[in-house]
């Protein structure tokens, strides 16, 4: 039977299931398929906190989403065009997410009454469809028993029946593979690797993964299948990569970049623990790795080991900085490379531990005794994690400084198709320790000698020196008191205190200096309205401008990667535009820092669900702030029935 | 999980990694340990004893002194470092083993050293010090056990006396104490000794075996306070009491102590503990061939455990000073360094290059 072929330009599909169920990873080795054929894509992985909820209740369900296109995006997509619903806590858990006409591939299998009793169902839904009363009439609804053909398909295998199910996943993506027609060879390298050591699992997962594809293609259930083209993409080498994966590696970089070893002093914290994992592995670049007792200890070890000549690292999330803060005081007044990494999660207190946010941008900040200015550093997507960690690492060896590297759970789960750069158009990074004295001290009697003084400056980036433990002659003493200009001896001294506080923030002010200028995305140079974020907003803000623009409306985007220091051209980007919108997910902590810099009158845009924002209702806010801005009235249909039908 | 067998690498003694004197250099002497910094610890107190001890200590261990980092908390004996012409950091309080564990991880040629106090290591830092001793990291703790809190100015610390009456206990301490040495082989430590700020002898020669041990060795040092504390081991100090008050510890020698050795140790095997005794041959005393010889490197610290709960945690009349344990076991820096290196040799190359391959590693697809 021949099957109708649908172009599209792009699709979202969210796979769920219960946490066991496999999910994860279903949506990544579909990513995967996708990446190598050559679409963009974007993913949002969302998972509970609890390794193993009760298995088929709402709380248990684990899901992925994957937005891939024939053309270039920035989200994970507001809203799944398919949802793939392994049970019925899947269905109802997702349900509220999907747009009318959304399609929905449902394993009837478990839709027992037990299982229905568990998702808070007082009815199967599917038992109605078709009738007045449908639940579902909203959706294109294909109720396969995904479960039941899985155990049938495998049975040659001679497996108990429970492992014969868990198979199930590979159907389902055998199946999608084939709606969607993606390449297949990757995920059967894959099976035949990760199972290598179980022969019947690995053929059961092969077989089933297959069985999945040749159903799609023969069964009546399923009448079309869509291509989705490759994206035109820049001109390099590409694959795809998980912000976390990429913070290690950019790490890593770091490293070789300075020729410094790395320490990484880490207690494991979710969602951080896949960068204390991944640099683990990789001993074989200087990398040593070591868990810690606390979180305290993380980042003492990492000192320690900065002040013995290696790149200090410590990986967390928000609780975990809260515990670090005395410390990174310490880093700040001893003046030490350390690079301090913050994957937020959702807060305060524990939180919600496996979802994103990005309120810890004032505790970034402020959060430490006295003044203690650091650095702040954060991506804009999972593969921009490696640059902004190359460049974290830039700015402490340079300036001999804690930084702060912001990213967040939506980030270091969530992956892109990654340009992997040159590594010798990364920065070169000068660890320049100190080999000899560096100050002629005259004595009373006019003798001369040599001394080494530990805070004596470099004139122009402020730093001091760093010298290390084995440098004959430079032995010096360094600590959290206070210390004298120059010669770095214990001071109480008024003025001296004074100058040192100004000093230490002066040093931290020049890192500007290294900035280039900020990029203003403002196509038609007319806009009189600025949209400015920092980290993992990027996206959504980024697909809200294109909707407005695609409508027919002007408006300007800037991103930060620095928030501590601004770039210098900040303030005058900010003075260009009438109107400034700030979306974040927090409280509006960018936008206070701006106001209180600038006195600029940002305006927030403010979720903290725990989700990336969703562009298209931030597109509406931008609209509204348009329509404002210009005395117009703005309409974002229009943007609907442009040459593509679909958000960007 | 799955756990693998570590390679065991070779043990050494604490400082064998450390670069030494040349041959023709002039011999260091305690002048060249002292920094030009003006010592602020208040007259008469025991620290500027430990001080003096420690200077003309390090000298002996012949090592360049570049390559000497000693590392503090917070606390008065925290101060320590800066009196030391040698690389030093007074650190936060409480977390200078955790720094000392970075540093002399990612440094072999170091020795490391941690300058400590009852409050700094007990209270606020418990946590780093338990680790870093069962992790056996190669490096020194110097532990300054005053039983107060001195820079606060006077309040009880963990290991003041209950009962005892200061600045924040005013109807008296209702806090049961810590033994260091009891909590330092609870917690597998490798190296436990304890010595006296006011016997220089023994406080160098403890040093000396701390030094040598590699691993980390903690040393407990009863050190007056003469502000907050005064007397607090004047039973041990005091001529008249101190012979019935100290019981040396030596290794492989009957543990007797008392005037003309009229006391020795036995083991207690109602309690399982050890107990003292009189010796001699009359009814009620016990020969002297029947005490307890001390075996510092027994491996099971039972023996070393029970010597330590001689003390008493109210007025000190009866103390082992001495080393308790010395015990050889893999250290933890020297483990974690030996892994790095093996991946290294595992995977020649020019690190350029294994970067490229790294990121370049995974399903990848190029663009034209």
């Amino acid at each position: 039977m021949s099957k109708q072929v649908k172009q599209l330009d792009r699709v979202v599909i969210r796979f769920a299931g219960d946490s066991g169920d496999g999910m994860q990873l279903t949506g990544d080795r579909f990513t995967q398929e996708s990446a190598v054929f050559g679409n963009d894509l974007v993913t949002l992985p969302n998972f509970p906190a609890e390794i193993r909820a009760p298995q088929g209740t709402i709380p248990g369900v684990s899901s992925f989403q994957v937005h891939f296109a024939d053309h270039d995006i920035l989200t994970a997509g507001d809203a799944p065009d398919v949802l793939v619903a392994m049970n019925p806590a899947a269905l109802k858990a997702n349900l509220g997410d999907l747009p009318k006409g959304a399609a929905i591939i449902v394993d009837t299998h478990d839709f027992t009454k037990r299982n229905l009793d568990k998702a808070g169902y007082d009815a199967n839904p599917l038992d109605k469809i078709g009738e007045v009363n449908d639940p579902l009439a909203d959706y294109a609804v294909h109720p396969v028993d995904l479960t039941g053909m899985t155990v049938e398909a495998v049975k040659e295998f001679g497996l108990s029946r429970k492992d014969a199910a868990r198979a199930k996943n590979m159907f389902a993506l055998g199946l999608l593979s084939w709606m969607y027609g993606r390449p297949t060879e990757g995920t059967e390298a894959f099976l035949a690797k990760r199972f290598a050591k179980v022969p019947d699992i690995r053929d059961a997962n092969l077989t089933a993964f297959k069985t999945g594809w040749n159903y799609g293609e023969t069964t009546e259930t399923f009448a079309v299948q869509y291509e989705i083209k490759p994206a035109t993409m820049a001109p390099g080498t590409y694959r795809n990569i998980s912000g976390n994966l990429a913070l290690s590696y950019g790490l890593i970089a770091g490293g070789v970049r300075s020729g410094l070893p790395i320490v990484l002093g880490s207690y494991p914290i979710t969602p951080a623990s896949d960068i204390l994992h991944e640099l683990s592995k990789h001993k074989s670049f200087g990398v040593n790795t070591l868990q810690a007792e606390d979180e305290i200890a993380g980042i003492g070890m990492a000192i320690g080991a900065a002040f013995g000549g290696a790149l200090g690292v410590t990986t967390t999330s928000g609780p975990g900085i809260a515990l670090k803060g005395e410390f990174i005081g310490l880093a700040v007044m001893t003046e030490l490379p350390v690079v301090v990494v913050n994957v937020q999660r959702g807060g305060p207190s524990t939180g919600l531990p496996t979802k994103t946010e990005q309120s810890d941008l004032l505790q970034a900040m402020y959060g430490r005794n006295g003044e203690a200015p650091v650095p702040v550093v954060a991506p804009q997507s999972p593969g921009d994690c490696f640059a902004a960690a190359v460049e974290a690492v830039r700015i402490a060896v340079t300036y001999r400084t804690p930084v702060m590297l912001l990213s967040d759970g939506y980030l270091a789960n969530g992956s892109e198709p990654w340009s992997i750069p040159d590594v010798d158009d990364l920065p070169v990074i000068d660890p320049a320790f100190a080999t000899a004295p560096n100050k002629t001290v005259t004595a009373k009697d006019g003798t001369e000698t040599e001394e080494f003084w530990p805070y004596l400056r470099d004139e122009k980036t402020l730093a001091r020196p760093w010298a290390i433990p084995g440098t004959p002659g430079l032995e010096h003493r360094i600590g959290g008191l206070e210390k004298g200009d120059g010669h770095g001896n214990i001071s109480y001294d008024p003025a001296n205190h004074d100058l040192m506080v100004r000093t230490r923030q002066a040093k931290i002010d020049r890192i500007a200096d290294s900035l280039p200028p900020l990029e203003v995305d403002d196509p038609s140079g007319q806009a009189k309205v600025l949209v400015i974020g920092w980290g993992s907003t990027y996206g959504p803000i980024g697909a809200g401008c294109r909707r407005v623009r695609k409508a027919g409306y002007h408006v300007a985007q800037v991103h930060l990667r620095h928030l501590n220091p601004f770039p210098h051209d900040l303030g005058d980007i900010l003075k260009r535009y009438d109107k400034v919108l700030v979306p974040e997910m927090n409280l509006g902590q960018l936008s206070l820092l701006l106001r209180a810099k600038y006195l600029v009158d940002a305006i927030g845009y403010n979720h903290v669900r725990g989700l990336p924002l969703k562009a298209a209702e931030l597109a509406e806010a931008i609209g509204n702030l348009v329509a404002e801005a210009e005395g117009v009235e703005v309409d974002l249909t229009a943007a609907d029935s442009a040459t593509s039908t679909q958000e960007v | 999980m799955t756990a693998t067998d570590l390679p065991m690498p070779d043990l050494r003694t604490g400082v064998e990694l450390v670069p030494t004197l040349d041959d023709d250099a002039p011999r260091q002497t305690g002048k060249d340990f002292s920094s030009d910094q003006e010592v602020r610890w208040c007259p008469g107190c025991g620290d500027y004893a430990v001080l003096k001890a420690v200077q003309g200590f390090l000298p002996d261990l012949g090592l360049r002194r570049e390559n000497i980092v000693f590392v503090s908390g917070i606390g008065c004996s925290s101060r320590f470092p800066y009196y030391l012409n040698t690389y030093g950091m007074h650190s936060i309080h409480g977390r200078a083993p955790s720094i000392a564990t970075g540093l002399a991880t990612a440094r072999e040629d170091l020795s490391v050293w941690v300058v400590t106090g009852d409050g700094d290591a007990l209270s606020i830092g418990g946590n780093h010090l338990i680790h870093a001793l069962r992790r056996n990291v190669n490096m020194t703790i110097l532990l300054f056990n005053n039983r107060i809190y001195g820079l606060t100015k006077g309040q009880y610390s963990p290991t003041s006396e209950a009962g005892k009456v200061t600045k924040s206990t005013p109807m008296g301490s209702v806090d049961h104490p810590f033994n260091p040495v009891s909590l330092a082989l609870g917690a597998e430590a490798t190296f436990v000794a304890r010595t006296i700020d006011s016997d220089r002898k023994h406080l160098t020669s403890v040093l000396s075996a701390a030094a040598a041990h590699r691993g980390t060795s903690l040393v407990e040092i009863y050190q007056n306070c003469p502000i907050f504390n005064d007397g607090a081991f004047d039973a041990i100090k005091d001529n008249d009491t101190k012979h019935d008050a100290l019981i040396p510890l030596v290794h492989g020698e009957p543990v007797r102590f008392g005037r003309e050795g009229a006391k020795g140790l036995v083991r207690d095997t109602e309690t399982g503990g050890v107990r003292i005794v009189e010796v001699g041959t009359e009814p009620g005393q016990v020969p002297a061939e029947a005490l307890l010889v001390h075996d510092a490197h027994q491996p099971d610290p039972t023996t070393a455990f029970a010597i330590s709960r001689l003390t008493e945690m109210g007025y000190l009349d009866q103390t082992p000073i001495g080393i308790f344990r010395q015990v050889a076991r893999p250290t933890y820096d020297d483990q974690a360094r030996s892994q790095v290196t093996s991946a290294q040799d595992a995977a020649p190359g020019e690190p350029t290059e294994r970067l490229t391959n790294l990121i370049n590693g995974g399903d990848t697809w190029t663009v034209v």
